[in-house]
């Protein structure tokens, strides 16, 4: 067995720094192992967030290395052990305690998010008829486990700290994902332009490239996105179209 | 001059602790407390939802294989007899009857339910809820999304009742449940954030907890399963029940150590999936028990065209209930025919052989597998087989609750979910505990509004609170002990000594020494010292929890000790066959006044005669 150091921030609000911890190296060993190898043996006060050590519920995520990532899913083998690996909170939010970033910003920004509205059942017993075509892109999007990884990169939101102005990239695809809903009979468009700051999105697809569930968030929700945001806002047929028809069909 | 005493505690200790009052206080937000909230406050109480972790992170989002509801949209000669048989079956009908019926009745609307909030669920060709084939279901019955339906639940119910109006108190952990005489009249715990304590008042309690998982070695379990309902439950003056009955999936990973537990689902036997030993041999045609038989097919053709949707083609003995193939993949591993590290394989890749676009379709119906395979064990499982062996996943004792209401045998307290039991008897099969959440969720949220209504608030009892108060900040003046060990190593020795002793195989001596441990340990626990502040302090959050595991622990041993046969989940090496003496009880654990866990026999309720002709019919 080799060991391995592990470069990791130490601190809160009032400010910190990095600290050096040696740790056993084993078969198969994530980052995660690593922090809670030195948490039960050197630093029981070492804060993290985990839940499921297994890249289900999105909440183990830190910056690797400088790379945003989930610290479960993040192999030891997959890094240069023979210099120290450097562990760190994200960035889009405020400090807490060592690897653990208030992100309760992320919770208001989606209470604020209209719901979902369905059509009536289309069957007298109440249930509905879906096309799998035509829910593969929606299911796409749902498989985002809320890591926040995509807004940690964001520049938007990371380095000019428009957390007033823009959503972000994990809440775009949210309401990529109620937009292309099938059942969903609501109009987000109007919010998405103002309040949401769909507008701050240059495309510059940080977000899609971090992602742990491979959501293609720039390509297959942000981009039809602003088109729908161009559509209802500068194309008057579509807005004829629109006032008739279902917005879905457009 | 006490009253003045106390009046001035009491100034002191609500300045000190911030207090929140609510109708109904839900503790866990996985799918069990997230119903349970939507339910009750659809209801028109005041709720408030705690959990330990972040809203939407709760183990439910784990949940790979599906919901099982009997919706009949794939097979149409399913419907809720069908269910209700099978999961009397697969429990052994040590079930309670009643939780059954409900649930075999009540989860198809549970599922519709979930789509008019937004779930999408993989489709049928005409463009229904698609069903899957698990384990112990006569039909295909889970109604999934490819292998992430817990996520999906979990977002579909997370993002719904956000709207709602509930409170939602995060990364908050109750220590301990107030009471004022046989009441329970609200909550005690604190903030992970920065270690301040909280007072939650309600008119009732809905327990939400989930399951037990860490206190074993190998689990499939997150850090959050550490059986905390349970024990609150117990501590303040309810039973459990059926808690010997703890159930090991058979497929967990077993490589690299670092993974070793993590869950294998269902899916892949159900998708065409199959075990072989080291010989390539498929060992489970040689084991199919006598009450399965007639359903089971005996030759892999026939297998085969099962979990490809044939409707006259019967199950492969791969899909037999859970215990059964977890004891079978450790009878091939002792016996010697194990894979290089320690474990039985599962092969998916063979499909090739049957599918034209066979790799794809695996990625297509596995997705998390695949890519859990492939990032954590450097397997490709479209190509080669997995290697698995039997991890602590569920268990199906806990609080015991009436069947319709969901309510403990302690005034105002309810549950829901994995802490809580009856459902599931001797054995859960796959699938069953997503539909309980909402079937059994809903019903605690209903009843438990409809008891706030005809309640008001309790006294809040402030010695208890005290105590409380006193006992969880122990351990930082303990730190300065030299001799004072860690929270961790108490944690570890536990999980051992139940890994070991308690686990999958019992026998009497080995679960009397479990509980000489367990006494030791408890000792243990008690002495632990932490170092740092209040703060975010996972050590101190570790230590708090030791209590709730010994507690489970101690419960689950002594359970297993009484039931001095083999049935279900639990196999005595000592006692290999089933006794009559034990067909139609439950064990039963509570506290008596002196505070020490007592063990009791109770007959489970006589079934009503027309749930009677339902087990009759589908034989
Ligand atoms: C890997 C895996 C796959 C599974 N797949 C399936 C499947 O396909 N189908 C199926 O039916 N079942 C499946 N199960 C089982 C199922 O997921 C669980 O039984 C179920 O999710 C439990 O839900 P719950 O709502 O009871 O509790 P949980 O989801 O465990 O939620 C418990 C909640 O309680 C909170 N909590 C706990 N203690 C405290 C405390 N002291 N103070 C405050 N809050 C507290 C937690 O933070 C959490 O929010 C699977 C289980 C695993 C491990
Ligand atoms: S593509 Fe848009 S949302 Fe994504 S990181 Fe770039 S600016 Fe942010
Ligand atoms: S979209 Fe991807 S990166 Fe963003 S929160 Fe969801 S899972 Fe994480
Ligand atoms: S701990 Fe759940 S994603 Fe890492």
């Amino acid at each position: 067995m080799s060991a391995a150091t592990f470069k990791i921030w130490r601190g809160d609000t009032k400010g910190g720094a990095f600290e050096d911890y040696t740790t056993e190296v084993s078969e198969g060993m994530v980052v995660l192992d690593a922090v809670h190898d030195i948490q039960s043996t050197q630093a029981n006060d070492l804060a993290c967030r985990w839940n499921c050590k297994a890249g289900k519920c999105g909440s183990c995520s830190a910056e690797v290395n400088g790379m945003p990532k989930l610290m479960c899913m993040a192999r030891l083998s997959d890094l240069p052990l023979d210099k120290p690996i450097t562990v760190e909170p994200i960035k889009a939010f405020p400090i807490v305690k060592d690897l653990i970033t208030d992100v309760s910003w992320n919770f208001r920004v989606k209470k604020k998010i209209k719901k979902f509205k369905p059509r009536a059942p289309d069957a007298a017993d109440g249930t509905w008829r879906m096309a799998q075509e035509d829910i593969d892109r929606v299911q796409e999007f749902r498989k985002c486990i809320e890591c926040f990884l995509c807004q940690d990169v964001c520049h938007v939101l990371r380095d000019h700290r428009k957390h007033d102005e823009f959503i972000g990239p994990r809440f775009l695809i949210y309401v990529a994902a109620l937009e292309m809903h099938p059942l969903d009979t609501e109009n987000r468009i109007p919010e998405l332009r103002e309040a949401q700051g769909i507008g701050y999105c240059n495309i510059t697809k940080c977000c899609t490239k971090v992602c742990p569930e491979n959501i293609q968030i720039t390509d297959n929700g942000i981009i039809p996105l602003k088109e729908r945001v161009v559509d209802q806002y500068y194309d008057p047929v579509a807005k004829l179209l629109r006032r008739f028809g279902s917005k879905k069909n457009v | 001059m006490l009253d003045g005493y106390l009046a001035g505690l009491e100034n002191f200790l609500v300045a000190a602790y911030q207090t929140f009052e609510h109708d109904v206080l839900i503790i866990g937000a996985g799918g069990a407390g997230l119903r349970a909230a939507i339910e009750a406050s659809a209801a028109g109480v005041t709720v408030g939802l705690v959990s330990k972790s972040l809203l939407g992170k709760a183990h439910t989002v784990m949940a790979e294989g599906g919901v099982a509801a009997a919706m009949g949209n794939v097979d149409d000669r399913d419907n809720w007899r069908v269910h209700f048989a099978d999961t009397m079956r697969g429990g052994q009908y040590l079930n309670r009857p009643r939780m059954a019926e409900l649930h075999a009745k009540e989860a198809p609307e549970r599922v519709h339910e979930l789509e008019a909030w937004g779930a999408v669920f993989d489709r049928t060709k005409d463009g229904r809820i698609l069903q899957r084939n698990f384990g112990g279901h006569k039909y295909p019955r889970l109604a999934h999304v490819g292998d992430r339906t817990g996520l999906e639940m979990i977002r579909t119910l997370q993002d719904h009742g956000i709207h709602q109006g509930i409170d939602v108190h995060m990364e908050i952990c109750i220590l301990a449940l107030l009471k004022e005489g046989d009441r329970v009249v609200g909550a005690f715990g604190y903030d992970r954030e920065r270690g301040r304590f909280k007072i939650y008042r309600a008119k009732a309690v809905v327990l939400a907890t989930g399951g037990i998982g860490k206190a074993y070695k190998i689990t499939s379990n997150s850090w959050d399963c550490t059986g905390d309902g349970h024990s609150l439950a117990y501590h303040a003056g309810a039973e459990l029940i059926d808690m010997e009955y703890v159930q090991f999936h058979p497929t967990g990973m077993v490589w690299p150590p670092s993974v070793r537990g993590m869950l294998v689902t269902e899916g892949v036997r159900g998708e065409g999936g199959i075990l072989t030993n080291k010989e390539g041999k498929r060992f489970m045609f040689d084991f199919i028990p006598d009450n399965y038989k007639t359903q089971t097919a005996d030759n892999e053709e026939e297998g085969w065209r099962y979990t490809q949707g044939d409707k006259n083609a019967r199950r492969p003995p791969e899909l037999l209930t859970r215990d059964h193939v977890a004891r079978c993949i450790v009878r091939e591993i002792k016996e010697g025919r194990g894979s290089p590290h320690g474990g039985v394989f599962l092969d998916i890749s063979w499909i090739k052989q049957k599918i034209s676009g066979g790799e794809e379709h695996i990625k297509r119906k596995l997705p998390s597998m695949y890519h859990q395979f492939k990032a954590l064990g450097d397997i490709d499982i479209t190509r080669e087989p997995m290697e698995v062996g039997p991890t602590t996943h569920y268990i199906m004792g806990g609080i015991h609750v009436d069947a319709d209401t969901q309510m403990s045998t302690v005034l105002g307290l309810f549950a829901a979910g994995e802490c809580a039991a009856g459902i599931n008897g001797a054995n859960r099969l796959g699938g069953n505990s997503l539909s309980d959440l909402l079937v059994f969720g809903k019903r605690a949220g209903e009843y438990a509004a409809a008891f706030a209504k005809e309640n008001s608030l309790g006294a809040i009892d402030q010695q208890q609170i005290e105590q409380v108060t006193r006992r969880a900040l122990e351990p930082f003046e303990r730190s300065a002990n030299p001799q004072s060990e860690g929270p961790y190593q108490v944690q570890k020795h536990l999980q051992e000594v139940m890994q070991h002793d308690v686990g999958i195989v019992r026998r009497e001596e080995e679960m009397q020494h479990a509980l000489e441990e367990i006494g030791k340990l408890w000792e243990r626990a008690g002495q632990v010292g932490i170092t740092g502040t209040r703060d975010f302090n996972p050590g101190w959050h570790t230590a708090l929890d030791l209590k709730h595991l010994l507690t489970v622990s101690e419960a689950i041993t002594r359970s297993a000790l009484e039931r001095k046969e083999s049935r279900g989940a639990q196999f005595r090496d000592d006692y290999p066959d089933k006794d009559d003496a034990f067909a139609k009880v439950n064990t039963i654990i509570s506290r008596d006044a002196e505070g020490t866990m007592q063990t009791r026999l109770e007959s489970i309720p006589e079934m009503p005669d027309y749930l009677k002709k339902v087990i009759e019919e589908m034989k």
